[in-house]
């Protein structure tokens, strides 16, 4: 597709300075709605005429939805924080490792800059035939361009595919699983929270969305409670590409680990289905069991159990499969000396 | 050929002729860009009413100067700088955040110019390269590290890489190769010349230091 060059359609522009001006604002114009946090995701779906909102409601005002802070023995993020804040605040490098690794990994340096915690959360599917404006499933049609005889679908699902062939591609969304966040979202009518693992959403739930969010609500901040709090961490992405570039698969672990001996875990995968998958059945199999090759084994097995690959991405089997046997290792990455 | 530097006092080349930037400058200036300000700014003319969500003249900051600009709605930032303010030194590349060609600073922080709002950087203060060098033309050590090096081939990239590094050692004035390349990470380079790119960029960090 031609890249166009030359200035976006015109839309109206809304700077809310409040919370319940933007919620207002919301309500009022329904569909014709756009939200935009840092803008990165938003900007191409604009600049493409893919989606031609009449509205756009720009969040970055509104002061308190941005910054961490201390809540109890864990930390509270503002869904406006930026990927580059929440690197380098102290209690989330200190406390929550994983998070710290899966931010950093994100994009390049001026989009870190840029782009909100919340909006990696809620980042649009990256299927190109969706983001071409084909009128696919996700776009509301009723065909996937990306599951037929020759279409190009290496970066597509091997898990959980429903019609709709699409991977959530954010880099942060497996660490949230993993620590067990709790997704705050307000809309005019009030507030509920959601566990990260229930903030994704599958095409057999809702096809047109990645997350719960619904029209009128906004994610406000992000709670990650201590349970997890400086447990052992691994996080690994694998992607084409250092910078810029979406993972083929990544993975985000957490473990109590006594002596030799897992006590328990939590392991997410993302890029492999609609919606970050937490490995549960993996968890519940290397719990008490002890940290050796055996389990490490046994549960990159079990964790591609029933994976059903499309043409052109088998690879991502043996990727996902060996993401959790080292997952379960633990030790190095390799991040820190190659970022 | 004076004449055609459009009232502008300190021509970039002394001798009195007319550079080709000067000239395109003083064309944006003097508003008569048909071919190419009509062309992206057509969207004002068949524009939608403004509906009471602030005003279309704002003042952005940039370069230490309050500039008053009249700013469509679904303006970039980098629209503004080249065709409104004439600030032709941040380059347009992808328009898709995906090459760093048009990396300012915002408030001292890289960002890509091709993908702000110029409405969101009302009371944020906004340097592009041509904001570098002192007021009598001394280079910031950056850009003198780049001249000293050789850094660049074509230099398309330059002005975004340059901005990327001065933004970075603000964080880090002391970095070693590897994280300098992870510090302009977000910038690519066509002639793909990033070795000597990044010679030129520890070197323009070895001056700031000594600055």
């Amino acid at each position: 597709m031609a890249v166009i060059h030359d200035m976006m359609p015109a839309f109206e522009l809304f700077q809310p300075a409040s919370l319940d001006d933007a919620l207002g604002l919301l309500d009022r114009h329904g569909a014709d709605a756009w939200v935009m946090a840092g803008g990165l995701d938003s900007f191409d779906w604009l600049k493409d005429r893919i989606r031609k909102p009449a509205v756009v409601v720009e969040l970055g005002a509104i002061d308190g939805l941005r910054g961490v802070k201390a809540a109890g023995d864990g930390i509270e993020i503002g869904a406006m924080t930026t990927l580059t804040e929440v690197v380098t605040n102290p209690l989330v490098r200190e406390k929550f490792g994983v998070l710290f690794q899966g931010a950093e990994a994100a994009a390049s340096p001026q989009i870190r800059n840029q782009g909100t915690i919340g909006g990696n959360l809620s980042q649009d599917a990256r299927c190109w035939y969706y983001r071409a404006g084909w009128s696919c499933y996700r776009a509301g049609g009723n065909v996937c361009y990306a599951d037929t005889p020759t279409a190009v679908n290496r970066e597509h699902a091997i898990f959980g595919a429903d019609r709709c062939v699409a991977v959530n591609p954010s880099d942060t969304a497996p660490a949230m699983i993993a620590l067990d966040a709790k997704m705050v979202i307000r809309s005019s009518k009030g507030e509920r929270i959601v566990d990260a693992q229930d903030y994704f959403v599958g095409p057999g739930t809702d096809i047109t969305r990645l997350t719960t969010l619904q029209p009128g609500e906004l994610l406000t901040a992000i709670r990650i409670p201590g349970t997890w709090a400086g447990a052992e961490f691994y996080t690994e992405k694998v992607a084409d590409r250092k910078v810029w570039d979406f993972p083929l698969v990544n993975i985000a672990s957490a473990m109590k680990v006594n002596g030799s001996t897992i006590e328990r875990a939590r392991i997410v995968v993302n890029a492999v289905a609609a919606q970050p998958m937490r490995l549960e059945a993996v968890e519940q199999f290397v719990a008490g069991k002890p940290r050796n090759e055996e389990t490490a084994n046994a549960a990159g097995e079990l964790a591609v159990r029933g994976a059903v690959p499309l043409a052109h991405n088998a690879y991502k089997i043996p990727l996902m499969r060996n993401l959790v046997k080292r997952a379960i290792r633990g030790g190095d990455n390799g991040w820190a000396s190659t970022s | 050929m004076s004449d055609m530097d459009m009232g502008h006092t300190a021509p970039e080349t002394p001798r009195g002729g007319a550079s080709r930037r000067d000239f395109i400058k003083g064309v944006i200036a003097a508003g008569a860009a048909v071919s190419t300000s009509a062309y992206l700014f057509r969207t004002s003319i068949a524009g939608q009413p403004a509906t009471g969500a602030g005003e279309r003249l704002i003042s952005i900051t940039v370069n230490g100067q309050v500039r008053r600009v009249d700013v469509l709605k679904q303006e970039t930032l980098a629209m503004t700088l080249r065709y409104k303010l004439g600030l032709t030194g941040t380059k347009l590349g992808c328009d898709r955040a995906e090459c760093g060609a048009c990396t300012v600073l915002v408030d001292d922080v890289p960002h890509y110019a091709c993908s702000m709002l110029t409405h969101t950087l009302r009371n944020r203060k906004v340097q592009t390269i041509e904001g570098l060098a002192a007021p009598d033309g001394t280079l910031h050590p950056v850009q003198q590290g780049v001249v000293a090096e050789q850094g660049f081939q074509c230099a398309f990239c330059m002005p975004g890489f340059v901005m990327a590094t001065v933004g970075f050692l603000k964080t880090n004035p002391n970095p070693t190769r590897q994280e300098l390349a992870h510090g302009v990470s977000g910038n690519l380079c066509r002639c793909q010349d990033y070795d000597k790119i990044l010679t030129a960029l520890m070197k323009g960090a070895e001056l700031s230091r000594g600055a």
